[in-house]
């Protein structure tokens, strides 16, 4: 489904991703882990255009995405739920689930749509009308990925969903993406929290200063004596 | 079919009450109160406009003045030169003219937006204040619109059916396309798509990722605001009978941008009680002589520090009764 080989992404002289080559497929949870500055987020900023990558191809269900508009991805059927949520704070939660949906002309898809991650996340249907800024942080993060789905894609890319929540609530964001995943969508996740990602996603990555390190199995890569060194705590 | 709602019901009346305005208002006020009542229209569709580009969006332009200037020459020049060919000024004529001064600051509005709003921040500030001044030169050097000189003799648009002989222009056409205005860009920035402003000023990478298109939003922004910009300039053109080069200088764009941000960017209702505002303010002020700019000054002043956030921030005046309209949580 998503096919990315040899990328070279920099910020100015800044070489972050160092011919990188990650391979998605349909239905699968595949998760990015690694330290601070590995290039994980870079990635996914590649993928969805807000990077150029500098060379390396990238390919969704055969289509090149290098040189594309992010706008323009999205419509292929990529969605991305950035990084530290980026929701937006000054509208209710109902406009940001609006606003996912932007590209979409069945308005009643849409409202099926809402209806559905408001099963997803009850907790946004008590807030439905609620500014976002005031939600908790647990609910922007549930909120970012709801919008992220309501522009129906077939791979969702989730940049730290657990970042910075309580450990229930990692729990219960993870228990859903894993729903979502049962009900057929292609997840990418790039993690920190490498012990949760490993035991949601199929296959996984490590990335290490901008190269990949590992490539196997989830369960694998769990019992993997460097992988749990470095990652799970020994 | 739309239910008639109190809001729906009392912004028709208001528009009644506007458009007969030709038949009572010159019998009720003086002269001089009769012309500060459509600078207010002609300062509530500059203020509008420009909130739709700088408060809803969120970028920076300071040459509204600059389409202001375009609009009102344009809409001036046609109504003169054809009026002259046709032996007189046939209210069509005032319709094409004044429709055509938009969409010619419409036009130069794209070509300005286009390559500026591709990048972000300041650029487009000092882009858009260039532009103002590259046009404010241009007329200056155009000795058929009269150049420094200014364009005299511009056809008044008149009171509606007054058939009155004195050149009273019509207050009604004003006040009705200022409200006009006003209503259009509501409908646009609460529509579902015109979400997409809001969402460019409040994140332009969430907004980018969601599939908006951010350039074509933000010059989509930028052309309405000309559009509207130059549509006032014409009303502006056709009121006082006369256009000089030096009333669009770039304090003219500053004073617009005064007025949304006292009223509060994002808040069209804001815009329009600010333009009064400041519009009134300054001739109620006359008493002070003297003073009368420092007072003006002064308030403006104490208003911004009470109120950083614009006298509405980021809301609009809801009626009691009206049910939450969309963009509010």
């Amino acid at each position: 489904m998503l096919e990315i080989r040899g990328l070279d992404v920099y910020y100015g002289a800044v070489h972050a991703l160092k011919g990188v080559s990650v391979r998605v497929e349909q239905g699968e949870v595949v998760t990015l882990i690694g330290a601070n500055g590995a290039g994980k987020t870079s990635l996914l900023r590649a993928i969805s255009g807000l990077v150029k990558p500098r060379a390396g191809s990238l390919k969704f269900e055969g289509r090149e995405l290098g040189g594309m508009e992010p706008h323009d991805i999205v419509k292929l059927g990529l969605s991305h739920a950035p990084e530290g949520r980026q929701i937006f704070a000054n509208m209710s939660v109902h406009e940001n689930l609006e606003l996912g949906a932007y590209l979409r002309k069945d308005s009643r898809g849409v409202h099926d749509d809402q209806e559905r991650i408001f099963t997803l996340f009850p907790r946004l249907r008590e807030r439905e009308k609620q500014g976002a800024g005031t939600l908790s942080g647990g609910e922007q993060q549930m909120l970012a990925i709801g919008r992220a789905l309501m522009s129906r894609p077939r791979l969702l890319l989730l940049d730290e969903p657990s970042l910075g929540l309580a450990p229930i609530l990692v729990r219960e964001i993870f228990k859903t993406i894993r729903e979502i995943n049962q009900d057929g969508m292609t997840v990418l996740l790039v993690e920190q929290n490498a012990h949760l990602a490993l035991k949601a996603a199929n296959r996984g990555y490590v990335l290490e200063t901008g190269t990949v390190k590992f490539e196997d199995e989830a369960s694998r890569l769990a019992s993997n004596e460097e992988v749990r060194k470095a990652y799970l705590g020994g | 079919m739309k239910r008639l709602t109190p809001g729906t019901i009392l912004a028709a009346l208001a528009f009644a009450a506007l458009l007969g305005a030709d038949f009572y208002a010159p019998r009720l006020i003086n002269p001089y109160v009769y012309q500060i009542l459509w600078l207010c229209g002609i300062n509530v569709i500059l203020a509008s406009s420009l909130n739709l580009v700088n408060g809803f969006t969120g970028q920076f332009s300071i040459g509204h003045a600059g389409f202001m200037a375009l609009g009102g020459y344009v809409s001036a020049a046609i109504a003169v030169f054809a009026g002259h060919a046709l032996g007189g000024v046939p209210a069509w004529l005032f319709l094409v003219s004044l429709l055509s001064g938009g969409l010619v600051a419409a036009l130069a509005g794209l070509l300005v937006g286009l390559p500026s709003l591709r990048l972000r921040g300041d650029y487009l500030a000092i882009v858009t204040l260039g532009f103002g001044e590259i046009i404010r030169t241009l007329i200056l050097n155009v000795d058929a619109v009269g150049g420094a000189r200014g364009f005299t003799d511009i056809p008044i648009l008149r009171l509606l059916l007054s058939g009155a002989s004195e050149p009273t222009p019509s207050l009604s056409i004003v006040s009705c396309t200022a409200f006009l205005s006003v209503l259009i860009i509501y409908r646009m920035i609460h529509s579902p798509r015109g979400r997409a402003f809001v969402a460019v000023r409040e994140d332009e990478v969430a907004a980018e990722a969601l599939g908006i298109d951010t350039t074509r939003t933000k010059v989509t922004a930028f052309v309405v605001g000309a559009f509207f910009a130059g549509l006032a300039g014409g009303l502006f053109a056709h009121t006082t009978g006369y256009l000089n080069p030096s009333s669009f200088q770039f304090m003219k764009s500053i004073e617009i941008m005064v007025m949304v941000v006292l009223g509060g960017m994002g808040s069209l209702t804001g815009s329009v009680l600010a333009a009064v505002l400041l519009t009134v303010l300054p001739e109620a002020l006359r008493a002070a002589q003297g003073y009368r700019m420092v007072l003006y000054s002064a308030l403006l002043i104490v208003l911004m520090l009470a109120r950083p956030q614009g006298m509405f921030g980021s809301t609009e005046l809801r009626l009691p009764w009206a049910r939450k309209g969309p963009g509010k949580p």
